[in-house]
Protein backbone atom coordinates (compact mmCIF):
# COMPACT_ATOMS: atom_id res chain seq x y z
CA UNK A 1 0.00 0.00 0.00
CA UNK A 2 1.08 3.32 -0.82
CA UNK A 3 2.07 5.33 2.01
CA UNK A 4 0.29 7.83 1.48
CA UNK A 5 -2.68 6.08 1.26
CA UNK A 6 -2.13 5.56 5.25
CA UNK A 7 -1.98 9.22 6.18
CA UNK A 8 -5.09 10.09 8.74
CA UNK A 9 -4.09 13.45 9.94
CA UNK A 10 -1.23 15.67 9.03
CA UNK A 11 -0.68 18.84 10.87
CA UNK A 12 2.06 21.53 10.47
CA UNK A 13 3.19 24.37 12.88
CA UNK A 14 6.14 27.44 12.45
CA UNK A 15 7.95 28.27 15.10
CA UNK A 16 10.11 31.09 15.41
CA UNK A 17 13.40 30.93 16.82
CA UNK A 18 14.40 32.93 19.91
CA UNK A 19 10.59 33.14 21.04
CA UNK A 20 10.81 31.39 24.55
CA UNK A 21 8.03 32.68 25.79
CA UNK A 22 5.63 30.79 22.91
CA UNK A 23 7.94 27.56 23.75
CA UNK A 24 6.06 24.41 24.72
CA UNK A 25 2.69 25.42 22.85
CA UNK A 26 3.30 23.45 19.51
CA UNK A 27 3.80 20.12 21.44
CA UNK A 28 1.13 20.87 23.89
CA UNK A 29 -1.44 21.09 21.14
CA UNK A 30 0.22 17.97 19.10
CA UNK A 31 -0.38 16.12 22.28
CA UNK A 32 -3.94 17.38 22.04
CA UNK A 33 -4.20 16.07 18.58
CA UNK A 34 -2.52 12.52 19.78
CA UNK A 35 -4.92 12.32 22.57
CA UNK A 36 -8.39 12.65 20.99
CA UNK A 37 -7.07 10.33 18.67
CA UNK A 38 -7.34 8.05 21.59
CA UNK A 39 -3.73 6.77 20.80
CA UNK A 40 -1.99 4.61 23.83
CA UNK A 41 -1.52 6.75 26.56
CA UNK A 42 2.54 5.49 25.80
CA UNK A 43 2.88 6.88 22.45
CA UNK A 44 0.86 9.86 23.78
CA UNK A 45 3.62 10.39 26.47
CA UNK A 46 6.90 9.58 24.17
CA UNK A 47 5.41 11.75 21.05
CA UNK A 48 5.40 14.93 23.47
CA UNK A 49 8.52 14.27 24.97
CA UNK A 50 10.62 14.36 21.28
CA UNK A 51 8.24 17.01 20.11
CA UNK A 52 8.98 19.60 23.34
CA UNK A 53 13.03 18.70 23.23
CA UNK A 54 12.44 19.27 18.95
CA UNK A 55 10.62 22.44 19.61
CA UNK A 56 13.14 23.55 22.10
CA UNK A 57 16.04 22.90 19.92
CA UNK A 58 14.37 25.17 17.31
CA UNK A 59 13.74 28.41 19.73
CA UNK A 60 17.17 27.89 21.05
CA UNK A 61 19.35 27.60 17.98
CA UNK A 62 17.28 28.65 14.86
CA UNK A 63 15.91 31.78 13.09
CA UNK A 64 12.51 29.56 12.12
CA UNK A 65 11.12 25.91 12.04
CA UNK A 66 8.67 23.65 11.09
CA UNK A 67 6.94 21.08 12.95
CA UNK A 68 4.92 18.42 11.17
CA UNK A 69 3.18 15.78 12.92
CA UNK A 70 1.72 12.75 10.62
CA UNK A 71 -0.54 10.07 11.72
CA UNK A 72 -0.69 7.05 10.20
CA UNK A 73 -2.41 3.91 10.68
CA UNK A 74 0.38 2.40 12.47
CA UNK A 75 2.46 5.25 13.49
CA UNK A 76 2.91 8.88 14.22
CA UNK A 77 5.95 10.55 12.98
CA UNK A 78 7.34 14.14 13.61
CA UNK A 79 9.56 16.26 11.77
CA UNK A 80 11.26 19.13 12.39
CA UNK A 81 12.63 21.42 10.32
CA UNK A 82 14.39 24.35 10.30
CA UNK A 83 16.54 27.42 9.13
CA UNK A 84 19.67 28.13 11.19
CA UNK A 85 23.34 27.36 12.09
CA UNK A 86 23.05 23.50 11.38
CA UNK A 87 25.28 20.47 13.27
CA UNK A 88 28.80 20.61 12.07
CA UNK A 89 29.46 17.23 14.13
CA UNK A 90 26.20 14.81 14.71
CA UNK A 91 27.87 12.17 16.71
CA UNK A 92 29.10 14.49 19.01
CA UNK A 93 25.91 16.69 19.53
CA UNK A 94 24.10 12.98 20.41
CA UNK A 95 26.43 12.51 22.82
CA UNK A 96 24.57 13.21 26.40
CA UNK A 97 25.92 16.38 28.23
CA UNK A 98 27.53 17.80 24.86
CA UNK A 99 25.75 21.26 24.29
CA UNK A 100 26.37 24.74 22.72
CA UNK A 101 23.75 26.60 24.28
CA UNK A 102 24.90 29.82 25.97
CA UNK A 103 24.58 30.56 29.22
CA UNK A 104 20.81 32.27 29.01
CA UNK A 105 19.78 29.11 27.45
CA UNK A 106 21.01 26.82 30.61
CA UNK A 107 20.04 29.48 33.09
CA UNK A 108 16.26 28.53 32.08
CA UNK A 109 17.46 24.88 32.52
CA UNK A 110 17.84 24.22 28.92
CA UNK A 111 20.86 23.14 26.84
CA UNK A 112 21.75 20.63 29.31
CA UNK A 113 22.51 18.45 26.45
CA UNK A 114 19.98 15.99 27.07
CA UNK A 115 17.85 16.91 23.88
CA UNK A 116 18.71 14.99 21.11
CA UNK A 117 19.30 11.98 23.61
CA UNK A 118 15.91 12.32 24.72
CA UNK A 119 15.23 12.05 21.34
CA UNK A 120 17.22 9.13 20.45
CA UNK A 121 15.77 7.27 23.41
CA UNK A 122 12.23 8.16 23.22
CA UNK A 123 11.60 7.51 19.16
CA UNK A 124 11.21 4.23 17.45
CA UNK A 125 13.11 5.80 14.85
CA UNK A 126 15.18 8.70 14.46
CA UNK A 127 16.87 9.97 11.58
CA UNK A 128 18.94 13.17 11.54
CA UNK A 129 20.89 15.13 9.09
CA UNK A 130 21.92 18.73 8.93
CA UNK A 131 23.98 21.45 7.07
CA UNK A 132 25.86 23.64 8.59
CA UNK A 133 24.72 27.64 8.03
CA UNK A 134 21.89 25.93 6.52
CA UNK A 135 19.71 23.90 9.01
CA UNK A 136 18.56 20.87 10.98
CA UNK A 137 16.28 17.96 10.09
CA UNK A 138 14.82 15.67 12.25
CA UNK A 139 12.37 12.56 11.69
CA UNK A 140 11.34 10.73 14.85
CA UNK A 141 8.87 7.99 14.64
CA UNK A 142 6.68 6.07 16.56
CA UNK A 143 4.96 3.28 16.43
CA UNK A 144 1.30 3.15 17.46
CA UNK A 145 0.89 -0.25 16.91
CA UNK A 146 3.66 -3.32 17.86
CA UNK A 147 5.55 -4.12 14.67
CA UNK A 148 5.49 -7.54 12.89
CA UNK A 149 8.12 -9.11 11.44
CA UNK B 1 -3.92 13.66 48.71
CA UNK B 2 -4.85 16.83 47.23
CA UNK B 3 -2.77 20.16 46.26
CA UNK B 4 -4.71 21.80 49.57
CA UNK B 5 -3.70 19.43 52.11
CA UNK B 6 -0.39 19.36 51.23
CA UNK B 7 -0.18 23.23 51.21
CA UNK B 8 -1.66 23.21 54.75
CA UNK B 9 0.47 20.12 56.03
CA UNK B 10 3.32 22.31 54.43
CA UNK B 11 2.91 25.40 54.85
CA UNK B 12 3.16 26.52 51.28
CA UNK B 13 1.79 29.79 49.99
CA UNK B 14 -0.39 29.37 46.73
CA UNK B 15 0.03 31.79 43.93
CA UNK B 16 -2.24 30.79 41.05
CA UNK B 17 -5.12 28.34 40.03
CA UNK B 18 -6.84 28.81 43.21
CA UNK B 19 -9.48 26.67 42.16
CA UNK B 20 -7.44 24.02 41.29
CA UNK B 21 -6.41 23.09 44.56
CA UNK B 22 -8.24 19.96 44.32
CA UNK B 23 -5.96 18.23 42.25
CA UNK B 24 -5.05 14.79 43.27
CA UNK B 25 -0.91 14.34 44.02
CA UNK B 26 0.46 11.07 42.76
CA UNK B 27 4.19 11.08 43.15
CA UNK B 28 6.52 13.57 42.98
CA UNK B 29 9.54 14.96 40.52
CA UNK B 30 12.35 17.46 41.98
CA UNK B 31 14.92 19.19 38.87
CA UNK B 32 15.89 22.28 37.45
CA UNK B 33 16.83 20.58 34.22
CA UNK B 34 13.78 20.91 31.45
CA UNK B 35 14.88 18.07 29.76
CA UNK B 36 15.23 15.82 32.80
CA UNK B 37 11.70 16.88 34.32
CA UNK B 38 10.41 16.71 30.74
CA UNK B 39 11.95 12.80 30.18
CA UNK B 40 11.39 11.31 34.20
CA UNK B 41 8.03 12.71 35.95
CA UNK B 42 5.15 11.81 35.36
CA UNK B 43 1.21 13.07 34.93
CA UNK B 44 -0.05 13.36 38.54
CA UNK B 45 3.36 15.21 39.61
CA UNK B 46 4.05 17.34 41.90
CA UNK B 47 6.82 19.38 41.04
CA UNK B 48 9.32 20.56 42.86
CA UNK B 49 11.85 23.47 41.21
CA UNK B 50 13.35 26.53 41.36
CA UNK B 51 13.11 27.69 37.85
CA UNK B 52 10.74 30.60 37.91
CA UNK B 53 10.15 31.61 34.29
CA UNK B 54 6.91 30.67 32.63
CA UNK B 55 8.24 27.76 30.64
CA UNK B 56 8.03 25.35 33.57
CA UNK B 57 3.72 25.95 32.86
CA UNK B 58 4.28 24.90 29.69
CA UNK B 59 6.23 22.27 30.54
CA UNK B 60 3.81 20.88 33.41
CA UNK B 61 0.51 21.48 31.45
CA UNK B 62 2.43 18.86 29.25
CA UNK B 63 3.65 16.68 31.37
CA UNK B 64 -0.19 16.98 33.52
CA UNK B 65 1.29 17.24 36.94
CA UNK B 66 -0.71 18.24 39.59
CA UNK B 67 1.38 21.43 40.06
CA UNK B 68 4.14 23.08 40.95
CA UNK B 69 6.06 24.19 43.98
CA UNK B 70 8.72 27.00 43.94
CA UNK B 71 11.45 26.49 46.56
CA UNK B 72 13.64 28.59 48.78
CA UNK B 73 10.71 31.46 48.71
CA UNK B 74 11.53 32.09 44.72
CA UNK B 75 8.40 33.87 43.24
CA UNK B 76 7.08 33.31 40.12
CA UNK B 77 8.08 35.89 37.11
CA UNK B 78 4.38 38.16 36.59
CA UNK B 79 4.64 36.23 32.97
CA UNK B 80 4.53 32.91 34.57
CA UNK B 81 1.77 33.80 37.12
CA UNK B 82 -0.55 35.15 34.23
CA UNK B 83 0.45 31.44 32.16
CA UNK B 84 0.00 29.54 35.24
CA UNK B 85 -3.58 31.00 35.39
CA UNK B 86 -4.52 30.71 32.20
CA UNK B 87 -3.54 27.13 32.18
CA UNK B 88 -4.76 26.41 35.39
CA UNK B 89 -1.62 25.05 36.67
CA UNK B 90 -1.04 25.95 40.59
CA UNK B 91 2.25 27.00 41.68
CA UNK B 92 3.31 27.06 45.18
CA UNK B 93 5.97 28.48 46.83
CA UNK B 94 7.76 27.00 50.06
CA UNK B 95 10.69 28.68 52.34
CA UNK B 96 12.53 24.93 52.41
CA UNK B 97 15.09 23.75 50.13
CA UNK B 98 14.77 21.52 47.55
CA UNK B 99 16.18 18.75 49.57
CA UNK B 100 14.07 19.24 52.96
CA UNK B 101 10.68 19.83 50.55
CA UNK B 102 11.14 16.61 48.08
CA UNK B 103 11.80 14.26 52.12
CA UNK B 104 8.67 15.87 53.36
CA UNK B 105 6.18 15.26 50.96
CA UNK B 106 8.01 12.16 50.31
CA UNK B 107 6.95 10.73 53.09
CA UNK B 108 3.42 13.06 53.24
CA UNK B 109 2.62 10.58 49.83
CA UNK B 110 4.13 7.51 51.64
CA UNK B 111 1.73 7.89 54.68
CA UNK B 112 -1.08 8.39 52.60
CA UNK B 113 -0.71 5.39 50.38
Amino acid sequence: MCAAENILEKHSFVIEGGNFSNAGTVSTRIKSILKQKQLPDDVVRRSAIVCYEAEINVVSYAKKGVITLTITLDKVQIEADDEGPGISDIELAMQQGYSTANQQIREMGFGAGMGLHNIKTYSDIFDISSEVDKGTFLKMTIHTQPVKD
Amino acid sequence: MDITTIAKELNLEIRSAHDRLKNIVTGGYTGDLLSDVMANSHAGDIWITRQVHQNIVAIATLKEHAGIILVNSCEPAKDTLERANQENVPILVSRAGAFELTGKIYNLLAIDK
